[in-house]
């Protein structure tokens, strides 16, 4: 029970996959300008994970590995990660439109955030059984939405702040990144 | 003239990296040496200019409604020929590299052109596009590795991916004087804060001197 807590723990925090892996970075600067759509995209990036990195680590071993075909994981997983948005959008929109409205926007964005291709291959790289993987294909997007959402707080700050001109956007969010990246490493050798 | 100014935008005012934000997750992991940014570059460059050619070529062939499905997996299929060259000929550029090949796929220069410029165009005019970007990046990729190289090991070297023999090697901050914050997650995010910000302030001027 131990190991699993630990394996959360250091996905979350000193592994995370945005300040220490520079993955989902696009959305990262993308969709943190508001509080309100940061955690509609954590939300659903936790849920496509999750799903995606189960029906990929499936496919993985219950077809590639018997039929011998493993190098072709990267067209498999990519296309299994693009049918589940697709899969989810289509879902949220026929059973909850209200749901769908406040995330739909953010769904298709998900195909190309790295996190998702990322975590797939690493449950198998790193030979997670079936509890790991699952612990694991949660606990990165839960990293994932915390800083999101702690940078969008700043963020929405940064807004009525001075900045130089050349600052402006995505440089000075950048600056607060890197800020944010110091403050985290200091988790390093916590478990 | 048409096509050498589409094929020179790439570089500064419509640089992918710093000017249009594509591609950040790579540039920002991989630049900690000048061996690995070059090696991405070059990969990310046969994957771009194979990938425009082939859809330019299909464009009139793949239908509308199922064109981004289509893209990836013939993007997945270049990256998976490139992934399987690199590990074969040069193993200490994959171990450098690591998952990042895999992830050229979600790289969205790649995906943007095919949807933006190769699904629309000709193919040696996607060719040459692919290349113009492809330049493009691994310039910003460079760019960025000397500054982080440089500041945070005191050195710059390059040394044969192939063989592992060394090129050359450079001291040019003396040891002790390094500041190792710029090999790590830190500095790499406060580089490309600044190179994006001088990208920006270069643009800038060059509209005010316009206006006069």
């Amino acid at each position: 029970m131990s190991e699993l807590f630990s394996l959360f723990l250091a996905a979350v925090l000193i592994n995370n996959i945005v300040l220490t892996k520079f993955l989902g970075i696009c959305p990262f600067l993308g969709v943190s300008k508001k509080l309100d759509s940061a955690f509609g995209m954590g939300v659903s990036v936790i849920f496509v994970i999750v799903g995606a990195s189960i029906m990929s680590y499936g496919l993985y071993y219950l077809v590639l590995v018997p039929l011998g075909i493993e190098y072709m994981k990267l067209i498999t997983f990519i296309l299994v990660i693009a049918t589940f948005v697709q899969f989810t959008e289509m879902f949220i929109k026929k059973y909850s439109p209200a749901l769908y409205k406040s995330l739909g926007i953010y769904l298709p964005l998900i195909t190309t955030n790295c996190v998702v291709l990322q975590v797939a291959l690493d449950n198998i790289s790193n030979e997670f059984n079936f509890i790991e993987m699952v612990i694991y294909s949660f606990a990165v997007p839960a990293g994932f939405m915390m800083v999101l959402l702690l940078f969008a707080t700043i963020r929405e700050r940064l807004e009525t702040s001075e900045i130089p001109e050349a600052f402006k956007g995505n440089p000075i969010a950048l600056v607060v990144a890197a800020i944010m990246a110091l403050a985290f490493s200091a988790f390093a050798g916590l478990v | 003239m048409d096509r050498w100014k589409n094929f020179k935008s790439g570089f500064l005012d419509e640089n992918p990296v710093f000017g249009l934000y594509l591609g950040i997750c790579s540039t920002l992991a991989i630049t900690t040496t000048l061996n690995s940014a070059l090696g991405m570059g070059v990969s990310v460059i046969a994957v771009l200019i194979a990938s425009n050619v082939i859809i330019s070529a299909l464009r009139k062939i793949i239908p509308d409604e199922i064109r981004i499905p289509v893209y990836i997996v013939i993007i997945a299929s270049l990256v998976t020929i490139v992934e399987m060259l690199i590990h074969a000929y040069s193993p200490s550029l994959y171990s450098a590299l690591g998952s990042f090949i895999n992830l050229i796929v979600v790289n969205c220069i790649i995906m943007g052109r095919a949807e933006a410029f190769a699904s629309k165009n000709s193919i040696i005019d996607s060719a040459l596009d692919g290349l113009g970007m492809g330049l493009g990046y691994t310039l910003s990729l460079v760019t960025m590795s000397l500054i982080r190289q440089i500041i945070g090991t005191g050195s710059i070297g390059l040394s044969n991916p192939f063989t592992d023999d060394v090129i050359f090697n450079f001291q040019i901050i003396p040891t002790g004087y390094e500041i190792s914050l710029f090999k790590g997650n830190v500095g790499a995010f406060l580089t490309f804060a600044i190179l994006a910000a001088s990208l920006t302030a270069y643009k800038n001027s060059k509209k005010e001197a316009k206006k006069k």
